[in-house]
């Protein structure tokens, strides 16, 4: 049976696309069929973080329009070829497509599709409204920060109010370094205040802005980040993954093994 | 907990954020919009006036959370701080006006 995930924050810039571009990249990686679709119409970015910027020939718009088939639209990945992606537009707006439309697209892409995950773009306004319509369940990504709380509550309130199936949190750019010192909240911090279920912690990790940089999600390789992104996909999947031990990160030896790896 | 731990709590922002932000949330979850707590503030001031002569200026009336006599935790409470200029009692109000 197929799921439609949404990933969500309300606020912009803590990483919706990383984690969309990741948990999707490792859900294929684990054997399952999924699609991507980047819901932010008129600020596309799904596209680059996956590699697949030259690729893209229709969109989104185009699908619901009916300017071309669905199956037009989608890019297949680079290195999975049971991933794919439905680009967002970059020269419409988000009044182009109504949440009606963007239901019965994911109802017709649960045929083909074991999970479609969505992109949602900041905000509770109509791309918003759009990205939950279809949703079965919600990944909600933080950072520890004041401000992405705050919004990530608010959200949480309206999932609820949406009858969003399942709602799961995800503690991004958490710095062991700080929250040790004291000067960031913890994943109990936060988990304790939004009071959902926790389904993964990331640590923040410069390895994450180089796989940006070069459009190939990390999930599955061996640094924190992409190994707490794989671990995100065993649970959701149902799986029982106990979360990192994040303090391992900032170990002396384990810096200076990465030190030698690069070289 | 070691003495310096105790110290260091009072300290750290890591805390600052969190009691800021579980303020914040108390009043972003009741939904009370600025115009709804205007409202009530004008209400409240209404009735008190009736029975006291109030310093409306300085009067401030927030949403925040408080410690539960029943369960263990917080919740909201509507906490009200209302300085009084002179309590009007009802003999005095009415030798005022005979007077």
């Amino acid at each position: 049976m197929s799921e439609v995930i949404v990933i969500t924050s309300g606020k912009g810039g803590v990483g919706k696309t990383t984690t969309t571009a990741n948990v999707g990249t490792g859900l294929a990686k684990l054997g399952h069929s999924v699609v991507l679709i980047d819901t932010d119409i008129g600020l596309r970015n799904l596209d680059v973080v996956m590699g697949l910027e030259n690729r893209i020939v229709y969109n989104l718009v185009d699908v619901v329009e009916g300017n071309c088939r669905l199956k037009q639209a989608l890019i297949k990945d680079k290195r999975y070829n049971n991933l794919f992606l439905l680009p967002s537009a970059q020269t419409r707006d988000k009044t182009s497509v109504s949440p009606e439309q963007m239901k019965k697209l994911t109802d017709e892409l649960r045929e083909e599709f074991d999970y479609i995950i969505l992109d949602c773009p900041a905000g509770i306004e109509q791309g918003f409204k759009n990205a939950i319509a279809g949703a079965d369940r919600a990944l909600v990504v933080t950072t520890p920060e004041v401000a992405a709380i705050r919004d990530a509550d608010r959200i949480i309130g309206l999932l609820e109010a949406n009858n969003i199936g399942r709602t799961d949190l995800i503690v991004n750019r958490l710095r062991m370094d700080m929250v040790r010192r004291g000067d960031m909240m913890s994943t109990d911090d936060v988990v304790d205040i939004l009071a959902i279920t926790l389904i993964g912690v990331v640590p923040d990790d410069e390895h994450i802005v180089v796989a940006t940089n070069q459009g190939e999600p990390l999930v599955g390789d061996d640094s924190m980040a992409g190994r707490a992104y794989m671990n995100i996909c065993h649970r959701i999947l149902g799986e029982e993954v106990p979360l990192l031990d994040l303090d391992v990160s900032d170990s002396f030896w384990k810096r200076l093994a990465g030190l030698f790896k690069k070289n | 907990m070691g003495l310096f731990d105790l110290f260091k709590k009072n300290t750290s922002s890591g805390t600052v954020a969190k009691d800021r932000l579980k303020l914040v949330l108390v009043s972003d979850r009741a939904g009370c919009s600025p115009e709804i707590m205007e409202a009530l503030k004008n209400d409240i001031i209404k009735v008190i006036s009736k029975y006291m002569e109030i310093d409306t200026d300085n009067l401030n009336i927030q949403i925040t959370q408080t410690e539960s006599d029943t369960t263990n935790g917080f919740v909201p409470a509507l906490c009200a701080n209302i300085p009084i200029k002179d309590v009007i009692k009802a003999g005095n109000k009415d030798r005022r006006q005979t007077t």
